[in-house]
């Protein structure tokens, strides 16, 4: 029998979920031992075109990071699909949009005026924007599209399965590889590769009664270890974020930043936490409760900053939406 | 799938005049899951309820809408049909399309569109609707009256004659509160102290009745049904069970102290009882006045108290009883004057406020019922009473009506011409209220016979000029700037909630309205009951009012109690807020939130759980637990969400 094939693409991320499979070390070895990689632009040398030559279905497992922000990013996920047994968006911005997915706070047009016309380093005396189609003597130069609002994985194609997290770390990646290989997989639709509770189950700080008077930004302060970083003051986002982490950052002292995405019966993750947290304010009066909240610089950002493209709210909408 | 019956009413034409209901059943029939669907002109009536009932038997429904009115009025109706016909009370559901479409719109087609959502809205709801069943509680029946007034009195003796136990608690050392200060009572001029000491008495006597003066309410856990309170009894000094009530320690007490009963009119010694009729009859010693106390000499009393009853090592009690329900009654308080910047605020030593009035005519007062003003004892030729000092004044004091002040300050003209005939009374008034049975004659007796001067008009300013008071007023009938200078000058001061209420209400976790008022349930057909089960209001401490509308709510609040106790146990709606184990990752916010301490960390578990019996249903923990694991039963979030979708148009 045919070793699985597997297939590994970067759209629109950071290139950490790349990294993060690297991370896995030493089991790299004797995974390359029992798939063949087919396909991975960042690790080896191979064109589009020879993806698009595969059969149908020809490849077995496709790991997709990133999320959908252009017309390439558009095309490859649909190319990928067809080629692919099963689809898996594996990191934070295939599954929900994660960063690039705070871009829907703004329009395109917003965007690009902001980075070719506004920015201090910016020397663009004639208002130059870049275009998908420029023409040089050597013939028409092509660049994809950048789409006004940009979209999670699943928005374009249909997924089999999802890995949560930015980036999902080492452990729970192998055990999805293992899942496949094994042939040992949930019901279609499924996250894999995460726990069903959230962070705190799994976080060792200890934890009492929660009522919050000040929010501490993490250079603010210098939190007491061993005590629930929320119960301090510092906007933890543990309470509603898929465990499957270990509680890697509160661990250590960091707030969680939620990028296991929601637990399973939540469907909106950041106003499931901004509820949670107004339930906690410890102020009855609600000018004091104004002054407590702007302490939050941007709550948007903050509470969806992994998931916007795949909450409720998806994008910010405006008078000017349209470019 | 479910299937749903809708049932359309008309309301005659409280909801058919407005929204096509016809329409609305036609549009049911074709929503998803729905299996019959009909209109009909009064759905409440006993045939729209026996329709309903047959068409659950023969459209073989699992669940049933009525598309009416609120659930507040139907609800439990409709639940009740449902459940003869053979189905789970809560596969019942209510589309209020009335309060909340027809009577507030106007036009029909939108009208129309909007019962349309809202009946799909709630067929969302209806979809995921489990079937459930009430919660069976335990009950405790023994009762506890907070307040030792006319309300507490009367309510603890209402209970206790039902053959129940009761324990009042009072603040003060005896049982009477405000009503035993009163000197005659409006419209009948009866005495108060003589129709309320064999009231005091009774409950003093009563074998089921528990007196604890002296005594606060220190902590309160527990649910309807099983309240676990802590009483602190303050330590007296004085061991009552020994003490016979021969009052020589009072008479010995070299100290002296202004007695709060009589406004600080007269004084009495740092042993004292507040007024001679006090139940128990029994002295306490005020620590802060007692020389001994203060200086380590002294303990006179002690000497003269043959049966050894003084007690100087007596420390606070406390007390841990369990009740089933928990009567209010805390009373209310005045205004001071020293709040009324305007009227001298309380420098001048001839304004004085009804209550100190009250005493000046109490035949066992200071002055023993001669009118005689505070600062050098004569018998004031003129006296101004000005209503309203405080009350309807939205910009600077009390928004609200205190309700008694025009009667009794009639009442306190009357007495005062009663007793010094050539004293002229002058009332300055905004509105003379005397909405109660016999009060406009009462008023109109003293008007018109009396001699007693009625001004409408607000009082502005009031000084000292000499021995005279001078009141500057308007009479906005005449429209002429007034001033009299008066002997005497009495304040009908705002009826304010005790300060001590919003410390109290925390402790029971029940709740006041905007003017520190303990809030009633609802404020037409649930008026003494707390929101909260288990806990009941009466007298002024609910909002100003006068004795007989005090001792109706007290019985009122009683009957509640007997009917709760007259139960072998109790059910709790089930339609509350439960804990999925695998997903609760015990984070604890739910338990902060809790209103009810509804909720407990399970240490071996590592989850929070749900204390069934507390819960009330608020769903502020569902709201609080961002992982998901805490829902709300028959509104779980996924019932929302198809709710929100549903109404906005989606499926």
């Amino acid at each position: 029998m045919s070793k699985p094939k597997v297939a590994l693409y970067w759209a629109a991320s950071c290139g950490g979920c790349e990294i993060a499979v690297l991370d896995i070390g030493d089991r790299i070895l004797p995974l390359t031992e029992a798939v063949d990689i087919v396909f991975w632009p960042c690790a080896i040398d191979i064109k589009y075109d020879e993806v698009r030559a595969m059969e149908d279905d020809e490849i077995d497992l496709c790991l997709f990071n990133g999320a959908i922000r252009n017309s390439e990013n558009e095309e490859m996920a649909k190319l990928l699909r067809q080629k692919s047994k099963l689809l898996v968006a594996y990191g934070s911005c295939a599954y929900e949009g994660c960063i690039p997915g705070l871009a829907n706070l703004k329009t395109r047009k917003e965007i690009l005026r902001r980075n070719y016309i506004e920015i201090p380093s910016m020397d663009n005396p004639d208002g130059i924007y870049p275009q998908t189609r420029t023409e040089v003597p050597e013939g028409i130069l092509e660049l994809p599209e950048l789409y006004d609002t940009v979209y999670t994985l699943d928005q374009v194609v249909d997924v089999d399965y999802y890995v949560p997290g930015c980036p999902p770390v080492a452990d729970q990646t192998w055990a999805v590889l293992e899942a496949v290989l094994e042939g040992n997989l949930p019901e279609k639709g499924s996250v894999v590769g995460a726990g069903t509770k959230i962070v705190c189950d799994d976080c060792p700080l200890e934890k009492k009664e929660t009522k919050i008077s000040r929010f501490f930004r993490p250079h603010e302060i210098i939190p007491e270890p061993d005590i629930c970083l929320l119960e301090q003051g510092i906007y933890c986002a543990g309470i509603g974020t898929r465990a499957g982490c270990e509680a890697l950052c509160p661990s250590v002292g960091m707030p969680c930043r939620g990028c296991y995405g929601p637990p399973p019966e939540v469907f909106d993750q950041g106003a499931k936490i901004v509820s949670a947290l107004g339930s906690i304010i410890d102020s009855e009066d609600p000018d004091e409760v104004d002054r407590i909240m702007e302490q939050i610089p941007c709550p948007a950002g903050l509470f969806y900053r992994f998931s916007l493209p795949h909450s409720i709210l998806r994008r910010k909408t405006t008078d000017d939406y349209k470019d | 799938m479910k299937r749903i019956g809708v049932f359309v009413c008309h309301c005659g034409i409280n909801i058919a005049e407005t929204v096509d209901v016809k329409r609305v059943a036609e549009e049911a029939m074709k929503m998803e899951g729905v299996a019959y669907a009909q209109d009909y002109i009064y759905m409440c009536s006993e045939p729209g309820q026996t329709l309903v009932r047959e068409k659950i038997v023969e459209e073989k429904l699992d669940a049933v809408i009525i598309a009416a009115c609120s659930p507040n009025l139907h609800e439990s109706t409709f639940r009740a049909a449902a459940e003869e016909a053979g189905l789970n009370p809560w596969q019942c559901e209510i589309a209020n399309i009335r309060e909340q479409c027809s009577w507030v719109h106007t036009d029909r087609e939108k009208a129309t569109s909007k019962a349309i959502h809202i009946v799909a809205t709630i067929v969302q709801k209806t979809k995921l609707n489990e079937s459930l069943e009430p919660i069976p509680v335990s009950i405790t029946k023994k009762a506890l009256v907070i307040g030792g007034g006319i309300a507490g009195i009367q309510a603890a003796l209402d209970i206790a004659d039902s053959g129940h136990k009761v324990i009042l608690v009072e603040k003060e050392s005896s049982i009477g509160g405000h009503m035993a200060q009163l000197s005659e009572t409006f419209p009948t001029l009866d005495c108060s102290q003589c129709i309320l000491t064999p009231k005091m008495v009774a409950a003093g006597k009563h074998p089921n009745i528990e007196l604890m003066t002296y005594s606060q309410v220190d902590e309160v856990s527990g649910y309807v049904g099983n309240f676990k309170v802590r009483i602190r009894q303050k330590a007296a000094f004085v061991d009552w069970s020994k003490c016979n009530g021969c009052g020589l320690c009072m008479e010995k007490c070299p100290a002296k102290v202004s007695s709060v009963f009589d406004r600080e009119l007269a004084k009495h010694g740092a042993i004292y009882v507040p007024f001679p009729q006090a139940v128990p009859n029994k002295p306490v010693i005020d620590k802060d006045s007692c020389i001994y106390f203060k200086s380590g000499k002294c303990r006179l009393c002690e000497k003269v108290c043959e049966i050894g009853a003084i007690d100087f090592e007596q420390e606070d009690r406390f007390i841990e009883e369990e009740v089933g329900a928990i009567i209010t009654a805390t009373g209310f308080d005045t205004l001071p004057v020293v709040d009324l910047a305007e009227y001298g605020a309380g420098e001048v030593p001839d304004v004085i406020d009804g209550l100190a009035f009250e005493r000046l005519l109490s035949a066992s007062g200071p002055t023993v019922g001669e009118v005689r003003r505070p600062s050098d004892g004569m018998v004031p030729k003129e006296i101004v009473f000005v209503q309203c000092a405080g009350s309807r004044d939205p910009e600077r004091y009390k928004p609200y009506c205190s309700k008694i002040c025009c009667m009794y300050t009639t009442k306190h003209a009357l007495l005062y011409k009663h007793r010094v005939h050539d004293g002229q009374p002058y009332i300055f008034y905004i509105d003379i209220r005397t909405g109660g049975k016999g009060y406009e004659e009462f008023y109109h007796n003293a008007e018109e016979e009396e001699g007693i001067i009625y001004l409408r008009g607000k009082v502005a300013k009031i000084f000292r000029d000499g021995d005279k008071t001078v009141v500057w007023g308007t009479d906005t009938l005449t429209g002429r700037n007034i001033e009299i200078a008066a002997d005497l000058v009495v304040l009908a001061t705002a009826v304010v909630p005790k300060d001590s209420t919003a410390e109290l209400v925390k402790k029971l976790r029940i709740q006041t309205g905007p003017n520190g008022f303990l809030a009633e349930a609802h404020p037409k057909l649930r008026p003494v009951e707390s929101i909260n089960s288990g806990f009941f209001i009466a007298g002024a401490a609910q909002g100003p009012k006068d004795i007989p509308e005090t001792v109706s709510q007290a019985s009122a609040a009683a009957c509640k109690v007997i009917s709760l106790f007259s139960r072998d146990h109790l059910e709790q709606d089930p339609a509350i807020a439960w804990v999925d184990e695998d997903l609760c990752g015990g984070c604890r916010i739910c338990i902060s939130v809790c209103p009810y301490d509804a909720r407990e960390f399970d240490e071996e578990k590592g989850i929070v759980i749900v204390n069934e019996a507390l819960c009330e249903g608020c769903g502020s923990c569902v709201a609080a637990c961002a992982c998901g694991a805490t829902q709300q039963r028959n509104l779980s979030d996924s019932q929302i969400k198809s709710m929100v979708t549903a109404s906005l148009g989606g499926v």
